[in-house]
């Protein structure tokens, strides 16, 4: 088979990791205070998912990278000019919540039927990557649906490394119990491709790919169209934060003496 | 930096215009240029150069890794925001309200260590009895002080909704997360910017992954990177300052925007101004947003001559006075940042234009230091290029020294910005003869419109700052000093906090929500981070000054305790994870640079990261 993939990929923004999250109750259903105003980044676990594909395409020449988010348009504008920068990809753009208190389901819908219209999309080439989890909301349930609907059946979750044998298939190895491995083997494209961390580090910042990504991306972000999420029968009822507060304390250039006489004391209880 | 490097083979890329930095001044420029750019009819003002066939190609950079992640709350009276946005409705920047009601507040010293002249402790006894809470509303707001009409907001917010406007048009690129490392100079004139190099160790040695930053050349480079920005900073030492000018003055804010405890009976659009504590050189600001949220914070001026002045302490101290704290109490941290301000005004103007740049901001000098506003003033400098920009575009004429000036320079000299900047020139000179001198040299100024103001010569902080010994003179010996001195070594802690407890500030009592320790407000309200592979933004010039130096007014002054004493002596540690990027170590340090006296030992350049708020 062919080396040459269509790598789509799904991630939309959540807030950043770094800021005070406050959920809430609200007559409409449970939401983040202020959400709105919140900074966003790409969602961790999609960034690694992008990263990886962005590496696959560099060495299977033909491949192509398209970048699939259902977020704010406004928001993720802002996102995009960071992300931009970090790898070369073709923006494609669902307007609507990136929240965590959205169905799964709707949500998949959505994914599937904007892949569907990605024009020049090769669907026996396609690997379907994005993060085994949400940021925003944990299920990891996302994907498995984006591949149904899709008629995509082969599926891995918590994926790690992927590699490509010389005649086309791609040997995964996934994340199991206990902290250990699992290697599958399949044939080729198309499969679904839940990420976990991955093994590459962040891009640096490359001004060009920023360049080069921007006059293709924002373009595309402005013409997104509203997605409808209306369709779920699906009601989250309330939220809450955990009674336990971790109380963090940073110590620098703390001795490892030091460091497993703290853990011992704390085991001891 | 790249100056001591061999060379190495760096990407190029042109454009027709680059801007340094995203603020109220870019905010201005942008939005003016980019409503400009298309004619009515669909085509094109000018051709692009860069990009033959397209309109001109316009990018900002950011150095933040957000452009909402801005530094503070204001208030202004928005003459020049408000005339580039008539119809615009505060509703839809979050955390923006009308200015409803006005409060200048002379507090009294309610813990008896305050360091008061005498007409300080004159004024703490008369004016005692006519208190509510240690505080004395002033019955009268002079008119240079007045804000209303006016609006207060946060410059993360508008930063946010100006750069989502103008990313919509599609006219302008603003890449945050893109820091600028310097200028490219031929002679005096500017050919574009280059990027900061990236995969490379702290000294900026090339390490694993090292992509050198690219060259982005431009007909235009707008500078508008504040008063600490490396490529303004280059070009004030390539270029000098004009005859007599000077940036000797500086003060940093320290702000912080606080859940107020419910309850609270300040309203939206309520701005409270202070004056006299915790010290009298230490002016307080609060400002209520909608949603029972405040923006808060403290500035310390660099003519405050305490050389351990601790900005984060000196803030809880002044959050805690009895006529705030009876409102703040119960309050919750929700974002904290810190930010230099240049004091100089236009006193501190740079060259504005030269060939193939202009300057805009407060970084230009635009900001009034009379009525103490530069934000509306920075986006009014902002619009007043934008405008002249699109007159050369339009006119086929080159971003020349002789053109900018025609169109830009003139601008400028015309406008009220420039008019009231002249009324407020000397203003402060009076401050640097002393804080009573100080406040009725304002009140001459203001209430003459400039014609009668205090004398006083501005002197640069390195020549000012005492030692530790001098300034305590009278309050702790020598002996029991060098006791903390020692003692402080030993531990790897600064000095502020052993010295002040020593005089009588009282314990700050943490609550874990409003008072916390200064590294629980680096991650609860600044969430502060840096990037991987970017070099160290601040160094020190010349390590035998370190050496020499028995102040370290940078460890004391340091915003986010990213300045730490060396245990071995010397040039202190600096870790970059803890930095927000306010630059006053530039200011902050006794020792002046060994080939340029009006610089000091410490050299701040582009960095990446810092604070990841957007609400201040």
């Amino acid at each position: 088979m062919s080396t040459d993939f269509h790598i789509v990929v799904c991630g939309s923004i959540v807030p950043d990791p770094l800021q005070t999250l406050s959920p809430q109750d609200s007559p409409q259903g449970p939401v983040l205070q202020n959400e709105m105003m919140l900074p966003a980044v790409l969602d961790p676990w999609a960034g690694h998912a992008l990263y990886e594909a962005a590496n696959l395409a560099k060495n299977n020449p033909g491949s192509q990278v398209w970048l699939v988010a259902l977020g704010p348009k406004a928001k993720l504008q802002q996102v995009m000019m960071a992300v931009s920068q970090k790898a070369p990809f073709q923006l494609v753009v669902a307007d609507g919540s990136a929240s965590g208190f959205t169905d799964s389901f709707e949500t998949a819908k959505v994914l599937s039927e904007t892949i569907d219209g990605i024009a020049g999309l090769d669907k026996s080439k396609m690997l379907l990557f994005g993060g085994w989890q949400s940021a925003s909301r944990g299920s990891g349930a996302v994907m498995q649906m984006v591949g149904e609907m899709l008629g995509v059946t082969e599926q891995f979750q918590g994926v790690d490394k992927i590699t490509v044998g010389g005649d086309g298939s791609i040997e995964v190895l996934e994340r199991v119990e206990g902290g250990a491995y699992q290697k599958s083997v399949v044939d080729g494209a198309p499969a679904v491709m839940g990420w976990a961390t991955g093994e590459l580090p962040e891009p640096p910042n490359n001004p060009q790919v920023g360049m080069q990504n921007m006059q293709k991306n924002m373009p595309a972000l402005q013409q997104a169209k509203p997605a409808d999420l209306s369709g779920t029968t699906l009601k989250f009822e309330s939220v809450a934060v955990p009674q336990q507060r971790r109380e963090t304390r940073i110590v620098k250039d703390a001795s490892i003496e030091d460091m497993a006489k703290e853990i011992v004391e704390w085991i001891k209880g | 930096m790249t100056d001591d490097m061999p060379e190495v083979v760096r990407a190029e890329m042109e454009t027709d215009i680059v801007c340094v930095g995203f603020g109220p001044a870019a905010g201005g420029f942008l939005t003016t240029l980019t409503r400009g750019l298309m004619k009515e009819d669909g085509t094109p003002l000018a051709e692009s150069k860069a990009m033959p066939g397209m309109p001109p190609q316009v990018i900002c950079y950011e150095r933040a890794d957000d452009i909402g992640f801005g530094v503070s709350g204001v208030v202004t009276k928005g003459r020049a925001i408000k005339a580039s946005f008539p119809d615009l409705d505060l509703s839809q920047i979050p955390m923006a309200h009308e200015v409803t009601e006005e409060k200048i507040l002379y507090l009294k010293d309610p813990v008896g260590a305050s360091r008061r002249p005498l007409a300080f402790k004159v004024a703490d006894k008369v004016l005692g009895r006519f208190m509510e809470d240690d505080a004395y509303e002033l019955p009268y707001i002079p008119p240079f002080l007045e804000k209303h009409p006016g609006m207060i907001f946060s410059i993360g917010q508008l930063n946010q909704w100006v750069g989502s406007n103008l990313m919509g048009t599609g006219m302008a690129q603003i890449w945050p997360s893109s820091p600028v490392a310097e200028p490219l100079l031929e002679g005096g004139a500017v050919k574009g910017v280059r990027m900061a190099d990236q995969g490379v160790e702290k000294d900026g040695t090339p390490g694993a992954g090292f992509m050198p930053g690219m060259d982005m050349k431009a007909a235009l480079t707008v500078v508008a990177d504040g008063p600490v920005g490396a490529v303004g900073q280059r070009l004030d030492r390539e270029l000098g300052l004009p005859e007599g000018n000077h940036q000797r003055e500086w003060a940093v804010g320290m702000k912080c925007v606080v859940d107020l405890p419910e309850g609270c009976d300040w309203q939206p659009g309520t701005v409270l101004h202070t004056i006299g504590y915790p010290e009298p050189e230490i002016f307080g600001f609060l400002y209520v947003y909608p949603g029972n949220v405040a923006s808060l914070g403290i500035f310390v001026p660099s003519w405050f001559d305490n050389p351990v002045r601790t900005a984060y302490r000196y803030m809880q101290h002044w959050m805690l006075h009895p006529y705030l704290w009876k409102r703040l109490e119960g309050g919750t941290m929700r974002s904290w940042g810190a930010k230099s301000l240049a004091e100089s005004g236009k006193r501190g103007e740079p060259i504005l234009c030269g060939d193939g740049f202009a300057r805009i901001g407060e970084g230009s000098g635009s900001t009034n230091v009379l009525t103490g506003s530069g934000v509306d003033e920075a986006w009014a400098t902002g619009v007043q290029l934008g405008e002249a920009v699109l007159q050369l575009l339009k006119d086929g004429m080159d971003f020349t020294k002789d053109n900018l000036e025609a169109t830009y320079l003139s601008r400028r000299r015309e406008s009220w910005v420039e008019q009231e900047a002249k009324v407020a020139e000397k203003s402060r000179d009076g401050f640097t003869k002393g804080i009573l001198r100080g406040f009725i040299g304002m009140g001459l100024t203001g209430l003459t419109g400039g014609k009668l103001n205090m004398p006083g010569k501005p002197i640069s902080p390195q020549d000012r700052i005492p030692s530790i010994e001098d300034y305590y003179k009278g309050y702790i010996s020598h002996g029991e000093i060098q006791e903390i001195r020692a003692e402080c070594a030993r531990q790897g802690k600064s000095l502020h906090d052993a010295l002040m407890d020593r005089v009588g500030w009282p314990e700050i009592p943490m609550d874990g929500q409003l008072l916390v320790s200064h590294q629980d407000a680096l991650l609860m309200g600044g969430k502060v981070q840096a990037s991987p592979g970017y070099a160290d933004h601040v160094r020190f010039a010349n390590p035998n000054a370190c050496m020499a130096c028995r102040e370290k007014v940078c460890i004391e002054a340091c915003s986010g305790q990213a300045i730490t004493t060396n245990p071995e002596g010397g040039v202190p540690l600096f870790d970059r994870e803890k930095c927000v990027h306010c630059g006053a170590c530039m200011w902050n340090c006794s020792q002046s640079h060994f080939m340029d006296a009006e610089r000091t030992n410490v050299r701040f350049s582009a960095g990446s990261g810092g604070l990841h708020s957007a609400e201040n």
